[in-house]
């Protein structure tokens, strides 16, 4: 088979895993909107105690802000996820590490099926619900829309280039709750999931600059909502590329050293 | 008290289980302490743009923020591994527990009560370390009760808010991130003034959902402020009696939700 349809049916496969739960999907959804109703509020009031207007944002861009996070979130999945962590605990990487495809690739195109999939039924229904209970100041041309969504797949495979490294730590630790938990923790914070990026104050915004989180949520919310257009979009297109692929080599060189300190007990 | 010892050794066997390893465990204290940090760092961002939120300035909301989210991690700690139900549902364990001669939610609760939920803790306690201070607080035998008792009365009320949840998943199962919308939006409702949320939603995370009991209320008596329409300050003395009806609810849904389970083999 040429390794190009290889990772097509493994992208495939990834969609229709999570395709198969949809009270699991509708549940999500849900809570997705519940907290845009909670966050967009608060992100107004903030805006109205700074006198209308905050950094580019006012009331009706504030809460379009907070629905579009609330949109973006799980397709990018700022959680925590340990799949190959739990792998490499149990030793069945040996078997992954045995099949004639590349391991880092056919996560990646899982994960990326798995957004694929996510990304209308978790992302319309906060939009939809936002739409009607703050109303959103979205672009009314195509182009946004179009970067908006190039940025988005850029920011689940920068999200997952980080989430794989993470995970790889499994090979010099059995426990690795915290270590996710720290991960999840500095998305959190730094991604601009709950504040905008561009309301942090200097010496925090500096530290968000130089990590990758800020690719990962404000990255494509600011190019769906039009806020960041034309050759400004893509230099941020650019910034998540270049994380993309840093972050992903630096995930390959640390499995290369992972996989020579490994042994799996058994025949 | 000779009832209460299955519980005593179930419970130190599991705190022992976690400070086995001991690099682990620190990493995970960490971990927990981050998420309060976290969530904190977000009120920060918002004080560094603006002087006020929701009638509150920094040290008020600080303060709301603290105290809820140390009723929180409280309850968390205590009771926090309830949502969790769906794999025991899922895997059969529950049935283990039915046939023991003990309360199935007693044996829930003590079958996994998580430390590593310290650090976040110790985050809202320094908050309120830092934050009591500078509220401009009236200080009097009533404030000092209040500081004692706004986090124990919250950290019931989310108790409740965790196994209303729990015993809704005998019917969701698979559905189990609905509670999530209830659990871990309360709690972040809980964590603002809720005098930011229109009328309507306002009186839902006070009314229905008994949020702003939890803290936003009771912090408007200690800094003797009115509060907002229809959810006026004086509403945070009865936040004992809002734990009270949450429990009774929380109750009544987990005997019925146990009433409905039928099993998960042949």
């Amino acid at each position: 088979m040429n390794p190009l349809r290889t990772y097509v049916v493994f992208a495939a496969l990834g969609f229709r895993r999570y395709s198969a739960y949809r009270l699991a999907t509708a549940a999500g959804a849900f809570t997705n909107s519940v907290f845009g109703l909670l966050r967009a509020p608060i992100t107004m009031a903030v805006i109205g105690a700074a006198g209308g207007e905050l950094a580019g944002y006012g009331a009706l861009e504030g809460a379009t802000y907070a629905w579009l996070t609330q949109a973006v979130l799980t397709p990018v999945n700022v959680w925590t996820w340990n799949e190959l962590a739990l792998r490499i605990r149990s030793g069945d990487i040996a078997v992954d590490l045995a099949r004639p495809v590349d391991l880092q690739m056919t996560y990646l195109a899982a994960d990326l099926g798995r957004a694929a999939f996510q990304v209308l039924p978790r992302g319309l229904p906060p939009l939809l619900v936002g739409a009607l209970v703050t109303g959103l100041a979205l672009p009314t041309t195509v182009l946004p829309y179009v970067l908006g969504l190039i940025s988005l797949a850029l920011g689940v495979c920068v999200s997952f280039a980080c989430r794989w490294l993470v995970n790889l730590a499994a090979f010099w630790l059995v426990e690795l709750r915290g270590v996710l938990t720290l991960h999840m923790v500095a998305v959190g914070a730094l991604s601009g999931l709950t504040v905008p990026v561009h309301w942090f104050p200097d010496w925090l915004a500096r530290i968000a600059s130089a990590s990758p989180f800020p690719s990962m949520v404000q990255a494509p919310v600011d190019l769906l909502a039009g806020r960041v257009q034309g050759v400004e979009a893509l230099g941020v297109i650019g910034v998540q590329v270049a994380w993309f692929l840093g972050v992903l080599l630096l995930g390959r060189v640390v499995l290369a050293r992972g996989v020579r300190r490994l042994v799996v007990q058994g025949g | 008290m000779a009832d209460l010892a299955p519980y005593r050794a179930v419970l130190s066997s599991r705190i022992r289980s976690q400070l086995a390893y001991r690099r682990s465990f620190a990493l995970d204290v960490a971990g927990s302490a981050g998420v309060g940090l976290l969530e904190f760092l977000s009120v920060y961002v918002i004080f560094t743009n603006v002087t006020e939120l929701g009638g509150l300035d920094f040290a008020g909301v600080a303060l709301v923020f603290a105290f809820a989210n140390l009723g929180f991690s409280l309850a968390d700690i205590v009771v926090g591994h309830v949502d969790a139900l769906p794999t025991y549902l899922r895997s059969g364990t529950l049935d283990a527990f039915l046939l023991r001669p003990l309360s199935v939610l007693g044996q829930l609760v003590t079958s996994d009560v998580q430390l590593r939920r310290l650090g976040r803790c110790a985050v809202g306690v320094a908050i309120l370390a830092v934050a009591l201070p500078q509220a401009g607080i009236d200080w009097g035998w009533g404030a000092a009760l209040l500081v004692v008792a706004i986090p124990l009365v919250g950290a019931v009320i989310f108790a409740a808010v965790f196994v209303a949840a729990a015993a809704a998943q005998f019917w969701l199962v698979d559905g189990a991130e609905f509670t999530n919308a209830f659990v871990y939006g309360g709690s972040n409702a809980a964590s603002y003034p809720t005098s930011v949320f229109t009328t309507p939603l306002r009186a839902a995370v006070t009314f229905v959902l008994p949020a702003a009991f939890t803290a936003y209320l009771p912090t408007l008596l200690l800094l003797g402020e009115p509060g907002p329409a229809w959810t006026p300050a004086w509403l945070g003395w009865f936040a004992p009696v809002a734990a009270v009806v949450a429990w009774v609810v929380a109750l009544t849904g987990w005997k019925a939700g146990l009433r409905h389970y039928t099993g998960t083999g042949s």
